[in-house]
């Protein structure tokens, strides 16, 4: 028993346990606030537990196919249009949160990327990564998931544009952070 | 939803005859990324439900429904920028709200606000860009959020 509650105190699960515990607890009592709380819960729960294996196992698939390092090749010796579609490729490919994309971007000022396409690699890596792409397009509909990606893309393109221009002639560099 | 499923099986049937091992690893990922996002994403549940249950529909929708505005607007652009939540947990939460009555431009404001502008990871951003460059860029996404989550109120 005790190890079972060093267990559960160490791990994620023990705020889930707690609340488990006291819609318990409360159902006993007969509280009204039971019923209508573990009601939302599940109704959404079901909802999730049903879709998300299918969601990640398409996740893990695509990310086993195409393997980020054939497009890394790329990464820096195509200019212009091609280098930015490269990037944006690139981009989609990744996953985790943006701050994972700074150390990235500066890898790209390294291998000779423009300002523009790393501008427009951090705005690609925030908005259209392939991973979560599949999450929105699973619970906010395929209309609304191409609607933003379509708006996003030339917003993104516009702002690496912007600072481009703003820091041609300034002394900008990508750190290594750090 | 349903796209979606088809869609992973066909995925998993062409490349189970193309590579037996390729898939198993795949669908092995797959597994383990779902259980280690499992835990936060009950958290968020919990806290969903609650707060629905607090907060009725119709208050809601008044505060951040498509009708609320530019204070809806606003408070979505806010909470998006200073959030650090992940996509994978935004998504079914924005589905949750979106079903109470939110409307598609606030969800589009949050999401596009969530995803692009970062506040709390600011001096992190400065670290590698300066916080010059670090500030101008997520103003700008600021200002390119809001235009995104007005474009599709528009259209849905």
């Amino acid at each position: 028993m005790k190890k079972y509650i060093t267990w559960l105190t160490e791990s994620e699960y023990v705020v889930i346990a707690l609340f488990g515990i006291v819609l318990l607890i409360s159902r006993l009592l007969k509280l009204s606030f039971s019923t209508g709380i573990s009601q939302n819960f599940w109704t959404f729960f079901v909802e999730m537990i049903t879709f998300l294996p299918f969601m990640f196992i398409l996740i893990g698939l695509i990310d086993v196919w195409f393997p980020r390092e054939k497009v890394e090749k790329h990464i820096g010796h195509e200019a212009g249009i091609k280098g930015t579609v490269w990037v944006i490729l690139l981009a989609m490919l990744q996953a985790g949160p943006l701050y994972g994309a700074f150390p990235v971007a500066h890898l790209l000022w390294k291998k000779g990327s423009s300002i523009r396409n790393i501008f427009i690699y951090i705005g690609a890596f925030a908005t259209m990564k392939v991973p979560m792409l599949t999450f929105e397009i699973g619970f906010l509909g395929l209309k609304f998931s191409l609607l933003r990606t379509l708006f996003t893309l030339p917003v993104f393109v516009l702002i690496a544009v912007l600072l481009e221009a703003y820091l041609k002639d300034k002394e900008f560099e990508v750190r290594q952070g750090s | 939803m349903l796209l979606l499923v088809s869609i992973t099986l066909i995925a998993l049937v062409v490349s189970l005859m193309k590579d037996r091992g390729k898939t198993v690893s795949g669908v092995r990922k797959g597994i383990k990324m779902f259980t280690n996002i499992l835990p936060a994403m009950l958290n968020i549940l919990i806290l969903v439900s609650i707060f629905l249950y607090l907060v009725p529909g119709p208050v809601l929708a008044h505060w951040l429904g498509k009708e609320s505005g530019l204070t809806g607007m606003t408070m979505a652009a806010l909470l998006g920028s200073v959030s650090l939540i992940p996509g994978f947990i935004a998504f079914p939460m924005a589905a949750i709200l979106l079903k109470s009555g939110i409307g598609y431009n606030i969800i589009a404001i949050f999401v596009t606000t969530l995803l692009m502008v970062g506040v709390l990871t600011l001096p992190l951003e400065a670290k590698y860009f300066g916080m010059r460059v670090a500030v101008l860029r997520n103003v700008l996404s600021f200002i390119g959020a809001i235009l995104i989550g007005l474009l599709i109120g528009l259209i849905l």
